[in-house]
């Protein structure tokens, strides 16, 4: 049978005093790839981000069990090191530090740097620039994915690497993210499923105002998102079923 | 002239006692003339910390403890190319040097001009020869070795039509010293087409003062580049170094990297004056602020003519509370059309950046040191490689230290 890497269990977040998650459950097997959908400010980035232990992510309850181990409140670069990697949606710039730092501090050779950067048609000379400085907004999306491709970890959680980018760089970034999945596990946010043309994903969800309310086919679930909108999603008869359980749960 | 800038220094006017510095010794052992290589383990340790190397590697070597002058030699390669000697020698040796003397600076400007006047212990002569370009770097230590000692220097720089050079100076102190007064006077002469690259590395001890005085004149489409390193606690230092450029297209940078740890009490500035046409300056300051360390990072610039631009800019990391950081960036326009502009920053280090950086596996000590040390990268000076490389290996015994 085949185990889960990552389980989130009952777990709801606070976010500057704010509940911004509330008993999300979660089951990824190990192979598997899952999608999140959702509207803006639903609650996807923060779950990727309670899940990689950031501390502005406040824990109100609930587990997170990686591997069959409760990371729940290790340090985020234990997580890191134990194969949970992350490509931010909106990574901050750091002046000083370069991407070659972290890319060199993940590869053990000049050959397996360059052909990384091949994968994501990445020029070397951004690997001296001070990490995001003048990125535009598709060399940011490439730099995230060469770093956690470099990390090669386990479990990979994308967070809208399909967003503003042109239709070539989508097709060079989707095609890196199923090579790096191939063989691995992962959950990707995306807001119109372009990457889904490139990632063959298992399952997905639907996350409302912090709540896991819907999950099914990926490629199901997306059509009628994409056809209805949201709206569909809060008069979904699945919805009620969801609410009626976890009031029983409580 | 520049006389009359220099008493608008912001030095306020203390008896030496006031500063903690009366009772020093004047009479320190004398020193026999040796290769700095042949120094105690000590010293050349020390030395090595603030840039300085094997006298090999380095076109000349001027190197004095206390108010001994123990080596100002140059390699035989370079010969003819430049000269190196003690002030004093200078003095003796060529009539017309004197004109070079207390010329940008005021030997009456405050209370430490005035004891660098009356109480002079050397310092060195320097001249680049006209056209000559040296390939390898020039180096000087003023090493303190004696324990509460009042060490005085007063060095003249003179880069020849045409010339090119860099020069590294280190200022250190013995470690076993309890305290000190250093003081350094240095008139820099940057002529017609002449380019100067001079880079100053301090590490002194907690007890120790230290008021460097120095100002640069530069000539017609000269460059005179300063880089001014801090590292190690200081207990009181003060500098405020002015360039002058007097010379059609001619060009200045200070950059300046300060690590302010323990009590020390830091005031660094730089005076930048665009009097001639196409005349730049740039001054950058990157100063690092910890335990209870009080920075203070200044900045003037002043345009005189219708056809200058200068630029400053000013950031300031802060990694302890008890600490301080305080930037006074100022423009002065007394010219219609003198372009000046700053920029400065002060903070601590984001929380998001550690984060983000542990993200990638680092710890929460690794990804700030990664961020401290970037944050002194000298990269961005454009310096040549081989004095880039010398003190990015500071700047990594620092990080080291400092987390």
């Amino acid at each position: 049978m085949t185990r889960n890497i990552l389980e989130v269990n009952n777990l709801s977040v606070e976010v500057s005093g704010r509940i911004v998650l509330k008993d999300v459950n979660l089951k990824i097997p190990e192979g598997e790839v899952h999608v999140l959908f959702g509207p803006n400010g639903s609650g996807k980035s923060t779950l990727l981000m309670t899940i990689m232990g950031f501390p502005a992510y406040k824990i109100l309850s609930g587990e997170i069990i990686f591997k069959g181990r409760d990371v729940t409140n290790l340090p985020i670069n234990e997580r890191a090191n134990l194969g949970i990697n992350i490509a931010f949606q909106n990574p901050p710039t750091i002046r000083g530090v370069k991407l070659r730092e972290i890319i060199e501090h993940w590869t053990s050779s000049m050959m397996e740097v360059e052909n990384l950067l091949k994968k994501v048609n990445f020029s070397p000379e951004l690997l001296d620039r001070e990490i995001n400085l003048g990125f535009s907004g598709g060399e940011i999306k490439k730099s995230e994915i060469l770093q956690i491709m470099a990390q090669k970890g386990d479990f990979l959680m994308i967070d809208e690497s399909d967003s503003g980018v042109d239709v070539e760089n989508l097709k060079i970034i989707g095609n890196a993210i199923n090579d790096m999945l191939r063989g691995r596990s992962g959950l990707i946010i995306t807001h119109h499923g372009h990457i889904l043309r490139f990632v063959n994903a298992h399952a997905a969800y639907v996350i409302l105002q912090g709540t896991i309310v819907c999950s099914g086919s990926p490629t199901k679930i997306l059509t009628q998102i994409l056809t209805e909108g949201y709206g569909w999603c809060y008069k979904c008869p699945m919805r009620r079923i969801e609410k009626r359980k976890m009031k029983r749960n409580r | 002239m520049p006389d009359e800038k220099n008493r608008e220094e912001k030095n306020e006017e203390k008896p030496l006692e006031d500063l903690g510095v009366s009772g020093l010794s004047r009479k320190p052992r004398k020193w026999q003339t040796c290769t700095p290589s042949s120094l105690p383990e000590v010293i050349i340790k020390r030395a090595y910390e603030v840039g300085v190397v094997s006298e090999d590697s380095r076109a000349a070597t001027y190197f004095q403890i206390d108010h001994s002058v123990l080596s100002r030699a140059v390699q035989k390669a370079f010969q003819g190319q430049l000269e190196v000697m003690s002030t004093k020698e200078a003095m003796k040796k060529y009539d017309w040097s004197k004109k070079y003397w207390w010329n940008l600076i005021n030997k009456d400007m405050d209370q430490f001009t005035r004891l660098a006047y009356t109480k002079w212990d050397h310092g060195y002569f320097i001249r680049i020869l006209e056209d000559q370009k040296v390939t390898l770097p020039l180096q000087s230590c003023f090493f303190v070795f004696t324990d509460y000692l009042n060490q005085n220097v007063h060095n003249v720089i003179i880069a020849e039509p045409g010339s090119e050079a860099q020069i590294i100076t280190g200022c250190t102190v013995h470690p076993n010293i309890r305290g000190g007064l250093h003081v350094g006077v240095s008139e820099f002469y940057i002529k017609e087409g002449a380019k100067l690259t001079f880079t100053m590395i301090h590490a002194w001890n907690r007890n120790f003062n230290s008021h460097p005085r120095s100002a640069a004149l530069i000539e017609d489409d000269a460059v005179f580049v300063s880089n001014y390193l801090l590292f190690q606690p200081v207990r009181n230092l003060q500098t405020y170094p002015t360039a002058y450029c007097k010379g059609a297209n001619s060009r200045v940078e200070f950059n300046n990297i300060i690590y302010g740890s323990g009590d020390s009490h830091i005031d660094v500035g730089s005076k930048v004056i665009l009097q001639n046409s196409g005349a730049r300056g740039e001054i950058i300051t990157r100063a690092l602020a910890t335990d209870n360390a009080k920075i203070y990072a200044r900045g003037l610039l002043q345009g005189e003519h219708e056809e200058s631009k200068a630029h400053l800019e000013c950031r300031g990391l802060l990694l302890s509370d008890n600490a301080m950081i305080y930037t006074v960036p100022e423009l002065l326009a007394k010219a219609q059309g003198a372009d000046l502009s700053h920029e400065a920053a002060v903070g601590k280090i984001a929380e998001e950046e550690i984060c983000y950086l542990m993200s990638r596996g680092f710890s929460e000590k690794e990804a700030t040191s990664l961020i401290v040390r970037g944050f002194m990268d000298v990269s961005i000076f454009g310096l040549p490689r081989n004095l880039e490389e010398n003190i990015k290996r500071i700047i990594s015994i620092t990080a080291e230290r400092a987390l």
